[in-house]
């Protein structure tokens, strides 16, 4: 039988099911507990440790907080923060094998480079391009011939001018103040080597790419994130010493790195956690009658290691950020309502 | 995204004990909130169930085709037979869960900071 306070704070993996997955902690459950919210004593407990952070990918340890709210976090990257996307494809001709619904697909999944900030959302009833809503590329690009390519090699590549249209070759144009209001180097794809279409000789693409602000609740392409996500931090307890030959066995049933050998002062080697973070949780040594009385597998409840990897457009410690500022934006919004209709 | 006169938030009134309708003072309250989901529902849950005051809440998503969420919040009642309005705790709750938003955000920023400094050294 687990001691309340394992049930409490650790999620327990057992060979066939997973037991104490829910959070529990709230007044009146347990005696001898104050579960009431104390914002001092979340402020102390809250620890946040960065691991890693560029201007792509982050991942960091949030300590000390319910699951309830990290995943407000995560869905909140995910499903609402804004972020630019082609909307809009006009079609003035496409002559490539791809037809206008799947290349204008294609065109909506490039990642873009603007600051969603800088911009409102379109309202939908307003077909006019304003400057402030709406961003303007053109991808006007005809394959042809090369007359200069060898005549005994079969690259595409060489024997024809643009057989393939990258993203390269989309051209902002500005409207309005946009062209002092930014920089070309602020506005345009994030890479520019994605293939969008294959051209051959006489096929052609000219297309107005209208694009638009919008979160990724409404479509994946708006989402701000490639990954957004979390694990609990495993945490490994070996109750009873295990040695030589079983140690190596056991070692083999972790993730790489988890279970180290030491050499003890009898020159036995025994088995040692070392670093419970790289476990992906397989419960391999769970099937394993000799490991199973020996071996606990645990999850931590309130510590996550989260992980944000950006599409680009905005660093993913800027992304964190605002998902915390929308969740307290969500309350206020609320808070505003109940007190203007308090009366009614 | 809605224009800001959009209303949100609609409180189910209940029978006060003298036939009239009222939100005010009800120890028993549902809420219906539109364009919202888990993100708020679960999280808004866990802080008010924090609250001792609170005997009952919950939230449902009555069909995944209405972005809607039902939100009900019931209140203990004490000895004396009082209760807590359900609206104070519902708006209690919010406080608190915008409270803990910026004690993370605060300690975030201070990690990123810190993180920064360290590269830059």
């Amino acid at each position: 039988m687990a001691s309340m306070n394992n049930i409490r704070t650790r999620i327990k993996l057992e060979d066939t099911e997973i037991l104490h997955t829910t959070s529990t902690n709230f007044p009146g459950n347990y005696s001898g507990y104050d579960d009431r919210l104390n914002l001092d004593e979340f402020r102390q407990n809250l620890q946040v440790q960065i691991t890693s952070l560029d201007d792509t990918t982050s991942e960091f340890d949030l300590i000390g907080i319910d699951a309830a709210i990290a995943n407000a976090f995560r869905r909140i990257l995910i499903a609402e923060l804004p972020s630019m996307a082609i909307e809009k494809v006009h079609v003035t001709e496409n002559s490539s094998v791809l037809p206008d619904d799947v290349l204008a697909h294609r065109l909506g999944l490039i990642p873009l480079r603007a600051d969603p900030t800088l911009f409102i959302d379109k309202v939908a009833a307003d077909t006019k391009e304003r400057e402030d809503d709406t961003l303007i590329f053109k991808l006007k690009v005809a394959c042809k011939k090369n007359p200069k390519a060898p005549t005994d090699g079969d690259d595409p590549k060489k024997l024809y001018i643009n057989s393939n249209v990258y993203t390269e070759h989309m051209e902002w144009i500005p409207i309005g103040n946009q062209i002092t209001k930014f920089k070309p180097e602020d506005i345009g794809p994030v890479f520019p080597d994605i293939l969008i279409v294959k051209l051959r000789p006489g096929q052609e693409v000219d297309l107005k790419l209208v694009c638009h602000k919008g979160i990724g609740r409404d479509h994946a392409k708006f989402s701000p994130v490639c990954t957004g996500s979390y694990r609990l931090m495993p945490e490994i307890i070996l109750k009873k010493p295990i040695y030589d030959e079983d140690a190596e066995h056991l070692q083999k049933c972790f993730t790489p790195g988890v279970i180290e050998l030491e050499q003890d002062n009898d020159g036995h080697r025994r088995a040692v956690v070392s670093k419970p973070r790289l476990d992906m949780c397989s419960r391999e040594a769970l099937r394993y009658p000799a490991f199973k009385d020996s071996v606990e597998l645990n999850k931590i409840r309130d510590h996550f290691i989260f992980s944000i990897e950006s599409v680009g457009a905005l660093r993913p410690d800027q992304l964190f950020i605002d998902s915390i500022k929308l969740l307290m934006s969500k309350c206020d919004r609320l808070l505003q309502e109940i007190d203007g209709n308090i009366n009614n | 995204m809605q224009s800001n006169d959009y209303i949100k938030l609609q409180v189910c009134p209940v029978d006060d004990g003298t036939n009239t309708k009222t939100t005010v003072g009800a120890s028993n309250l549902s809420f219906i909130i539109r364009d919202e989901d888990h993100t708020l529902g679960n999280s808004l849950r866990y802080v008010i169930m924090k609250n001792p005051a609170v005997d009952f809440c919950g939230y449902t998503i009555p069909h995944p085709s209405e972005s809607k969420i039902n939100f009900r919040i019931q209140s203990k009642t004490s000895e004396d037979s009082t209760a807590v309005p359900a609206l104070d705790i519902f708006r209690q709750g919010l406080m608190d869960l915008k409270q803990i938003c910026s004690i993370v955000l605060e300690k975030y920023e201070d990690s990123v900071k810190t993180f920064k400094d360290m590269e830059t050294n």
